[in-house]
């Protein structure tokens, strides 16, 4: 077991902790395209490569959708490829996302969680990055600045993990952790290269009938995403499900190891469960929102009240398993979602919870409350509101209603 | 495509070709078939040249040209160029 390593402290904000991130973990080619809240990511990483502090190649693209192209077809010649966006220019890069995955090509990317237009507004929302929720990438949401720093490291263990290969999304929320300054415990560069390492490139079957590495070589020439159709195109996808599927474990045993360098833990690296051993009462998030409901559940629980929270870590894949032993012996669960699906049935993580839960025999009431919208305050009133409700169908044993918004003016 | 499919646990991910694309016989898309008046050709050598398929071959123990039906789609541009009119293109089943 390696022994925590000594760390320096710096002020950082989310997004210069992603780059610094980068910065130690070796990566080779780097492209993107400016937008905000993640563009200090860029312009930190352009930095260190002006100053020559970074091997790496930095390409600046026209649009996000040249961007992650530029990753991909750098990825699929087996190097360490990594991109960020938000918002509007993950939407942009929608169809490439599919690309990616499809191509099994591991390019980490950071996405600084923005709303989408219209009406144009530039601060925190998840709609950017649910709605890229079915890409097959893996996506991890973060708490603080902290996590986002930890998590991009990760991030290409398990991206490149030969039982993985898919791309992966680290979410920060923006402005709350991209543009906040925070104390970041940053570990050594060489303690970041050796647990990153280089990438290992599987053998995989080509067209001769040879084994080869899977990457785009001359010396070994291989075709990677051809015309598939019917006979084949099902398959590979099955294999993809197979793959993300397989990830959980592999996300579990790289945060472990991780934590043995750093002495930090995020629960188990797919959910985090924050007094739910003796829960009534429970709320369920991702990203910065746990914070402010972490310091709620402290004062509710000095009152006695046996609240509790999940964060999700990872939302893709869902630790389904993790999710039901969480929360199937608590009463009343809200799922609060940053993002809503219009015209659904309450937004996306509600789905997924209420959805997992479903075949318990304990049934807890499930309900959901969408909130902060375009950046709008997550305060603790609000948070305490929503646990003030769960505690009223704990003692009715009757939900009024199973969708309700959060902070929007009647 | 009668050859037994490879299932999702074996076949090579992301979609990397692991048989030649000459094992793919495309010729069973075809409708209708190229046929030679052979006293009519010249053997000019015009049709494998513009073949977009190379299913027109020349047959050097022959000395003559030769259609490869596993991979002719049948698209009729070497009954269209064909300067002498040698070739006719009939339906697949009157073939």
């Amino acid at each position: 077991m390696e022994t925590i390593q000594q760390q320096k402290v710096l002020a950082l904000n989310g997004d210069e902790a992603v780059a610094l991130a980068v910065k130690q973990s070796d990566v080779d080619v780097v492209a993107a395209y400016p937008i905000t809240p993640q563009t200090i990511i860029v312009e930190k990483f352009s930095e260190y490569v002006a100053d020559g502090e970074v091997n790496t190649e930095f390409v600046c693209t026209e649009s996000e959708h040249s961007a992650l192209t530029a990753c991909l077809a750098a990825s699929a010649t087996g190097v360490r490829t990594f991109t960020a966006s938000a918002s509007a220019g993950l939407a942009l890069m929608h169809e490439i996302l599919y690309v990616t995955s499809g191509c099994r090509a591991p390019v980490v990317m950071a996405i600084a969680n923005r709303a989408l237009s219209a009406p144009i507004n530039i601060h925190c929302d998840h709609s950017d990055s649910m709605v890229e929720r079915d890409s097959s990438w893996i996506q991890i949401y973060v708490e603080n600045s902290q996590e986002a720093y930890d998590s991009i490291i990760q991030a290409f263990r398990i991206a490149e993990h030969p039982n993985v290969l898919l791309p992966v999304m680290v979410c920060l929320d923006a402005f709350f952790l991209s543009h906040t300054l925070e104390n970041v415990q940053v570990l050594p560069d060489e303690t970041i290269q050796k647990f990153v390492g280089k990438r290992q490139i599987p053998l995989i079957t080509a067209h001769e009938g040879k084994k080869v590495p899977f990457k785009l070589d001359t010396a070994n020439p291989i075709t990677m995403g051809p015309l598939d159709l019917y006979d084949y195109y099902f398959e590979h996808k099955r294999q993809q499900e197979e793959a993300i599927k397989r990830a959980s474990k592999i996300i579990t045993q790289i945060h472990s190891e991780y934590a043995q360098l750093s002495g930090r833990r995020y629960g188990n690296g797919l959910i985090e469960d924050y007094h739910l051993e003796d829960a009534e009462i429970a709320t369920v998030c991702v990203g910065s929102t746990a914070g402010t409901t972490k310091s709620v559940v402290d004062t509710l629980r000095a009152k006695g009240v046996k609240a509790g929270l999940l964060r999700l870590r990872t939302f893709r894949p869902l630790p389904v398993t993790e999710i039901v032993s969480a929360l199937e012996n608590v009463k009343a669960v809200a799922v609060m979602d940053r993002s809503n699906s219009f015209g659904g049935h309450g937004g996306p993580i509600f789905h997924e919870i209420r959805h997992a839960l479903y075949d318990t025999k304990t049934h807890p009431h499930v309900v959901n409350y969408i909130y902060g919208l375009g950046g709008r305050d997550m305060p603790q009133n609000t948070i305490q509101n929503i646990y003030k409700n769960l505690q009223e169908i704990l003692e009715t044993n009757q939900v009024k209603r199973y969708v309700q918004f959060a902070g929007v003016r009647e | 495509m009668s050859q037994k499919q490879k299932g999702w646990k074996e076949l090579p991910i992301a979609g990397v070709c692991w048989k030649p694309a000459t094992e793919y016989l495309t010729g069973d898309w075809r409708t209708f078939k190229p046929v030679r008046d052979p006293e009519k050709c010249t053997k000019c050598l015009l049709c494998p040249m513009i073949c977009p398929d190379s299913a027109i071959k020349w047959n050097k123990a022959t000395e003559d040209i030769e259609f490869d039906y596993d991979f002719c789609k049948g698209c009729g541009i070497c009954a269209n160029e064909c300067p002498v009119d040698a070739i006719r293109m009939v339906r697949e089943e009157e073939a």
